[in-house]
């Protein structure tokens, strides 16, 4: 199992706001498990560390990935499209995390099955613990697969 | 953290569950919680899916804004409730998530194949049940921001 403490997670950020990175990158150091946090800054990135293509030939398969929606390039409402219409990129738990709070993208994202979706909240404290209950939730309490 | 909660309306939660002590245990942590909520329970697969669709006696069923769900049901598995959920336009985007004594890396990918959001291992100690269940309420009614209708 992914849960025990020995080993460390892979976690992928998909964000391109460097403050956001900054934030939830140091969030994550100082949280319970020990993580590797690849972070790419667009959405074509984000589908060519997936796919393991060009610079991302080492890439590690994610064990949960933090996507943001609003992405240059590519939109991470179209990276979750891809990635959960895939066999072997659907089981990969994806977490939508937005500064969007538009009923639509909320829906999209559930309809194109993001397992789940958080807001970004805008005071800093609230940011980082809604980034310490998602470090919390997904990497103690969750089963993921491998 | 609250203002993932819009209104007084209550969070409505569907609980799938066969077994009555894991239903009480839950039942009870739930009514602790400081967010409203309103938890139903069904007790087979082929309940869960007449509430979910609000067929038969069930006509009357809050949409759930969430479903935890056991995997090991009478009459219908909790595979073949997500299974259909996720094929009903409508009810595909209501969050699932399994609370299974499974630990098996089949079931785990199997739930996540069929687009469970998130699969939880009952543990087996009391104690650490109810951690769990304070942890799935925690996470999906104050920081998750759940689908409306």
């Amino acid at each position: 199992m992914l849960n025990s403490s020995s080993e460390k997670f892979e976690v992928l950020l998909v964000e391109d706001n460097p403050g956001d990175v900054r934030l939830i990158v140091e969030t994550f150091k100082e949280g319970r498990r020990e993580y590797n946090i690849a972070v790419v800054k667009d959405g074509e990135e984000a589908l060519l560390y997936l796919e393991k293509r060009g610079p991302f030939a080492a890439a590690k398969r994610p064990d949960i990935i933090l996507l943001d929606l609003k992405l240059p390039r590519k939109s991470g409402l179209e990276v979750l499209k891809e990635a959960k219409s895939r066999d072997d990129l659907k089981a990969i738990p994806i977490i939508v995390l937005t500064s969007s709070s538009a009923e639509d993208d909320m829906t999209n994202a559930y309809k194109n099955h993001a397992n789940c979706y958080i807001t970004k909240p805008i005071d800093l404290d609230k940011f980082v613990v809604t980034i310490q209950s998602i470090e919390d939730f997904w990497f103690t309490i969750i089963k993921k697969s491998k | 953290m609250m203002e993932t909660i819009e209104g007084t309306k209550a969070v409505e939660i569907l609980l799938v569950e066969d077994n009555p002590a894991d239903v009480r245990l839950i039942r009870e942590t739930f009514k602790d919680f400081k967010i409203r909520n309103n938890l139903s329970v069904a007790k087979d697969g082929v309940e869960a899916m007449a509430f979910i669709k609000k067929e038969g006696a069930f006509f009357s069923a809050p949409r759930p804004d969430v479903i935890l769900m056991d995997l090991n049901l009478p009459k219908k598995s909790g595979f073949d409730v997500l299974a259909e959920i996720r094929q009903i336009p409508e009810l595909k985007k209501i969050p699932v998530v399994i609370l299974s004594t499974s630990d098996s890396e089949r079931d785990i990918l199997r739930s996540y194949d069929l687009h469970a959001n998130c699969f939880v291992t009952k543990p087996v100690g009391l104690d650490e049940f109810i951690k769990i269940v304070m942890s799935i309420e925690n996470f999906w009614l104050s920081i998750v921001k759940l689908p409306k209708e």
